[in-house]
């Protein structure tokens, strides 16, 4: 589980010299050893990370029914750059610039945005297989999207696209039920939450399908297809909107990072150490719905992605969410652009649903978690 | 050393510690006919005292450390602290002034040793929204975790994930937790709880230690009344949420007040090296 404490990492912490009160240098070695993450070493993982999810993303747009070659790429940026050709833009520029990477960038957002939601869920929670799809907050965010096609009331207004904000009310019943059983608790045990997430599931997918069945034939294939859990390739002014959703969203969250590495320690001790815990746990829920709303709203119900990354990065690089939560979000956007090309080109020029190779990927780690690892979950 | 490490001299000398005066608490709120968890407490704590509250179970002895530490509220009366109406301190300076170290204590995730220390210096942190939460620990905030893990005999674990510590180990890491509050009161419940008695020894031989090193005001809970008259200077006892007798060990532990608050016989001697009273079982009449 610790493995990644295992690599020392010197770094060049300044100021603990500079103090002339404490003691020697070497007293302090603990700082320096990997006990804790030191900012340069913080600064590294992300660093890392960042440089990864642009290769990612470069790659996998690449990859599709028609693979692109570099210089496909140099002739499409050349068309974007100078447009001397007028309209007649060449077939690499349009499947690049309107399909592909609008529909990587979402997937990148969309993975992310999960990721996040994940780390944040099992720190309100105290446990490390807390996830939106698991416990239901998806499958609610899915029912107030569902509801407002019904009746034709998401349409994009004023720039920002409404259907992210039916599903934030969704996601915040689910998640108001999930506050309440977690509230008397203390915090959310794995057999209450496995069970609540079950019950949960099963009540609100009876009224999506309730939905799905008194709809217009013809709309509801479409409308199972996306609550799979599917990507598409947005238009650029609702990727914008997206964007601005799950943007703001994860910078609630980061900024909150500190927050949940205390949270983690137990209500009372929270209160303790200065925390206003009810205040902070709602606005948290609240972020968390509207993330997932966001989500939800324009890829369906992609499961996994929120309890398999976190738990990834955290055995990589310790549990210190002021790095786990940036770490998280990007590894989960990477997953779900890497996922969503396996998806696209797998049985070309079929595709599949995202959702599938998420949780085909992801539900195995999921037993394999709760079987062989049971003594960390309880 | 540094301000942060110096004890406010000026609030120990003119005012106790604590000050508790006619403190009532029920759970449930202001709903009438619910029992009294705690009814008309007072006392007074002075500074550097080590105070023991002991009683029979569900007398209400983690529910008045709970008051003291904030974490409950008062039905009625006041609580002082170092001069201040403790309902009047926000969240953050209470936290400065006072930590506690809880029973419940499950640790779900790898924390470090180090990282949960360091969680200690939360109140002392000036948490930005210009670096998203990134804040890293400042050079003071290294060295009060330093002092506290050495104090309590941790640092050669600091860089161990606290889900795999041992029950002693990980109680010590709490009470590094709460020393790198950098506080002026420590309460601790059950601190000894679950523990063998090697572990026993070390955290009551670390609690005076602090108070020595640190001028620290403890307030513990304990069942265990042989750690109370060895280890306090005062003992409060309750019973059912009264407030019996409050006074040395030797006041105190003698039987006629433990036959009157745990309603049984016990046998009262002198312990072998300190003289205080040491209470064991009494041969069972059978």
């Amino acid at each position: 589980m610790s493995n990644g404490h295992a690599t020392p990492l010197i770094s060049a912490t300044g100021p603990t010299d500079a103090r002339g009160s404490s003691g020697p240098a070497a007293e302090l070695a603990w700082s320096r050893s990997g006990a804790i993450l030191t900012k340069r070493r913080r600064h590294l993982v992300l660093f890392g990370l960042v440089a990864a999810s642009i290769v990612v993303t470069v790659l996998c747009s690449s990859f599709g029914a028609a693979a692109l070659s570099g210089s496909d790429w140099l002739t499409a940026l050349r068309e974007l750059i100078t447009p001397e050709h007028g309209d007649s833009a060449g077939t690499a520029g349009v499947i690049l610039f309107q399909l592909r990477i609008p529909r990587v960038l979402m997937g990148f957002l969309v993975g992310g945005a999960l990721a996040a939601v994940g780390v944040t869920l099992q720190a309100l929670l105290r446990n490390a297989l807390a996830d939106p799809y698991v416990l239901g907050v998806s499958s609610g965010a899915a029912l107030g999207a569902a509801i407002a096609m019904l009746l034709g009331i998401g349409a994009t207004s004023m720039l920002l696209p409404m259907l992210p904000l039916w599903g934030f009310a969704g996601g915040l019943i689910a998640l108001a039920l999930i506050y309440r059983m977690a509230q008397s608790h203390g915090r959310l045990p794995i057999h209450s939450l496995l069970l609540a997430g079950v019950i949960l599931n099963a009540i609100l997918t009876a009224m999506i399908m309730f939905i799905t069945s008194i709809m217009d034939p013809a709309r509801s294939a479409g409308l199972m297809a996306w609550l799979m859990g599917s990507l598409t390739a947005p238009g650029w002014i609702g990727l914008i909107g997206i964007a601005l959703y799950v943007m703001a969203g994860t910078m609630c969250l980061l900024y909150y990072a500190p927050v949940l590495n205390v949270l983690t320690q137990g209500e009372d001790t929270a209160r303790s150490l200065g925390i206003d815990t009810d205040r902070t746990k709602k606005r948290l829920y609240a972020v968390t719905a509207l993330l997932t709303g966001a989500v939800v709203s324009v890829s369906g119900m992609i499961g996994f992605v929120g309890m398999v990354i976190p738990h990834a990065v955290r055995m990589a690089i310790g549990s210190d969410h002021r790095v786990l939560m940036p770490a998280s979000a990007l590894v989960g956007g990477m997953f779900l652009v890497v996922s969503d090309t396996i998806a696209r080109t797998a049985f070309a020029p079929a595709e599949i649903p995202v959702g599938i190779v998420t949780a085909l990927a992801g539900g195995p780690f999921f037993l394999y978690l709760l079987l062989w690892r049971k003594d960390r979950m309880v | 050393m540094q301000s942060s490490l110096a004890h406010r001299p000026e609030h120990r000398a003119a005012n106790p510690a604590i000050a508790v005066e006619d403190v009532s608490f029920r759970y449930g709120g202001e709903l009438p006919g619910r029992p009294w968890t705690i009814e008309r407490v007072s006392f007074e704590v002075a500074c550097g005292e080590v105070l023991g509250i002991v009683g029979p179970n569900g007398s209400g002895k983690s529910s008045l450390l709970k008051l003291l530490a904030g974490l409950l509220r008062a039905g009625s009366g006041r609580i002082h602290l170092l001069g201040q109406a403790s309902s009047d301190l926000s969240p953050i300076t209470l936290a400065r002034m006072l930590a506690v170290v809880l029973q419940e204590q499950t640790q779900v995730f790898p924390f470090t040793v180090a990282e949960t220390v360091l969680m200690g210096r939360f109140p002392h942190r000036q948490a930005g929204w210009w670096n998203f939460g990134s804040e890293a620990d400042t050079a003071d905030d290294l060295a009060c975790a330093q002092r506290a893990m050495a104090e309590t005999d941790v640092l050669s674990l600091a860089d161990r994930p606290v889900s795999e510590l041992s029950g002693g180990e990980l109680q010590r890491v709490m009470i590094a937790r709460a020393l790198a509050q950098d506080p002026a009161i420590l309460l601790l419940d059950e601190p000894t709880a679950f523990l063998d008695i090697n572990h026993q020894l070390d955290i009551c031989s670390l609690i005076s230690r602090l108070r020595g090193e640190r001028q620290l005001t403890v307030v513990l809970v304990s069942h265990d009344l042989n750690i109370a008259s060895q280890y306090c200077d005062r003992v409060l006892m309750l019973k059912a949420g009264r407030l019996s007798h409050i006074g040395s060990p030797a006041e105190t532990i003698k039987p006629d007040v433990l036959q009157a608050v745990y309603e049984c016989e016990v046998v009262v001697d002198a312990h072998p090296q300190t003289g205080k009273p040491r209470v064991t079982m009494p041969m069972s009449p059978s």
